[in-house]
């Protein structure tokens, strides 16, 4: 299909040609899930290594789930007992499972830009599954996949994106992605979270989140790194839940049909009420699937590009 | 340049013929399903099935139906390059255990798709058997799969177009001199 890239960094660098493409290749993975045998031979015999310099429970699974059910072999390497511990670079990290014969290098780290040094090294698919404060394109594009599933169209849907969009890498994939199929994003948090210049991607702020809610088609609540708390961002937790927690109460002015999402893991009480997050409006389960089906699809679209560049 | 091997008239007779003899060796209808491998294939199947409840005098929803697309299962995903392929509707809306299921293609070749599309019905489960239709015989096997239901033998490494009303205009094949 059409993706040009062996590696996928970003969603800043697709075209909406590629995100459509991306899109109407996920169902048929999805409906391999309700099969007896969830699984299919398309990788099969390539080596798929997950590095993660982050902790992450839910995209690690989703990305081991989606690579064995296209029957590739994985590879988790948790940081904290490998040799990066003993001062190993992360290009020597890279060569080192390259030699290994690895054909896919799904990557997270804590700097921005890190997936982008692998993808230059080396001839392996690099999948970036979380940058720094930069992107976090598979999130980005299960979001958008969800919405899409759910209200069958992108152009013209308004989202809103709510909590601390400076420090969240799933807000910029969600902004890049939304805007170049034609949604009208807007940002709702505490102006602290809320990064300088973002009208010039095209997204409208909010400070007073019912307002914001009240036009939403979908609403996207991201998570409150309470670790970040320590900067002094906001006030207080309190201060937080009291302004910007979605409540059933802030929903009342909303559309009835109006999507409720997460990223995971949620601080219920905090950013969600645990009523909201359990509502029928939310999809926050089905974005965890469709995360499997997306990555599987990412997975098969970038499968081609390594054959005549790789090592072997 | 190139040749038609089979007009409208002549489409539509073979594919009546495989019809008529998938219905006569399945004289238990309640067993039989029909799955057509996408794109043509579909097509093709949806015509066989109109006629076998035609013969049999039941009504076509009767008969279980089902897709597939062998894309997730070929042996060449390597040689693709850029060029993926999109993946077309897999559905198989009925229990394929102890079906007599019958595959159908519009061409014929190397036998490389029936190889895939044999590993696709396996993961839905355990067929009592599985035959297979087909409008073309282009020949030149690699595998050693042969059809059980046939239009006409055409032997040519040249590339044969198969063209369906449902999908183009008319019903035609035609192969490049």
């Amino acid at each position: 299909m059409f993706l040009k890239c062996k590696d996928l960094l970003g969603l800043e660098h697709l075209d909406e040609k590629d995100l459509q493409a991306i899109l109407d290749s996920v169902k048929p993975f999805k409906s391999l899930f309700t099969r007896s045998v969830k699984k299919a031979p398309t990788l099969i015999g390539k080596t798929v290594v997950i590095l993660f310099y982050e902790p992450s429970t839910r995209t690690r699974t989703s990305f081991e789930i989606a690579a064995k059910r296209l029957s590739a072999d994985v590879v988790n390497i948790p940081v904290n007992i490998s040799s990066v511990v003993k001062g190993e670079s992360l290009i020597d990290t890279g060569k080192t499972l390259e030699a290994m014969k690895a054909d896919y290098i799904i990557v997270r780290h804590s700097l921005a830009g890190a997936p982008n040094i692998l993808a230059r090294n080396l001839n392996a698919s690099i999948i970036n599954a979380g940058d720094g404060f930069h992107e976090h394109p598979t999130q980005g594009l299960l979001d958008l996949y969800t919405i899409y599933e759910k209200k069958k169209k992108l152009e013209g849907l308004k989202v809103l994106l709510v909590g601390d969009i400076l420090h969240s890498r799933v807000a910029k994939s969600n902004i890049w992605a939304l805007t170049k199929m034609g949604a009208q994003v807007a940002v709702s948090g505490p102006p602290t979270l809320i990064p300088a210049g973002i009208e010039d991607l095209g997204v409208k702020v909010y400070y007073n989140l019912d307002e914001a809610v009240k036009q939403a088609d979908v609403v996207n609540i991201l998570r409150i790194q309470l670790e970040r708390q320590k900067e002094n961002l906001f006030p207080s937790v309190h201060e937080y839940v009291e302004l910007y927690q979605l409540t059933k109460e802030k929903l009342k002015s909303a559309k009835r049909d109006v999507l409720i999402m997460h990223p995971g893991p949620m601080n219920r009480g905090i950013e969600i009420s645990s009523d909201v997050a359990d509502s029928s409006n939310a999809v926050i389960n089905e974005q965890v699937t469709n995360g499997i089906a997306v990555r599987m699809a990412v997975l098969y679209l970038l499968n081609p590009k390594r054959k005549n560049e790789s090592s072997n | 340049m190139t040749k038609i091997i089979l007009n409208d008239k002549q489409f539509q007779d073979n594919v009546n013929k495989i019809a008529e003899k998938i219905f006569e060796d399945n004289k238990n209808i309640d067993d039989l399903a029909i799955v057509g491998i996408q794109n043509k294939g579909v097509f093709l199947a949806k015509r066989i099935i109109s006629g076998i409840a035609k013969l049999a005098n039941i009504k076509e929803s009767q008969i279980p139906f089902g897709t597939l697309d062998i894309t997730l299962y070929r042996d060449d995903l390597d040689n693709f390059g850029s060029q993926m392929h999109i993946i077309k509707d897999t559905e198989i809306p009925f229990d394929i255990n102890r079906k007599n299921v019958v595959l159908i293609d519009d061409v014929l070749y190397t036998g490389r798709t029936v190889r895939a599309a044999l590993d696709v019905l396996m993961d839905f489960g355990r067929p009592k058997s599985i035959r297979l239709a087909v409008l073309i015989d282009r020949g030149f096997r690699e595998l050693p799969i042969e059809p059980n239901y046939l239009g006409i033998k055409y032997k040519s490494q040249k590339f044969i177009k198969v063209t369906c009303k449902e999908s183009d205009e008319v019903d035609e094949v035609t192969v490049e001199l």
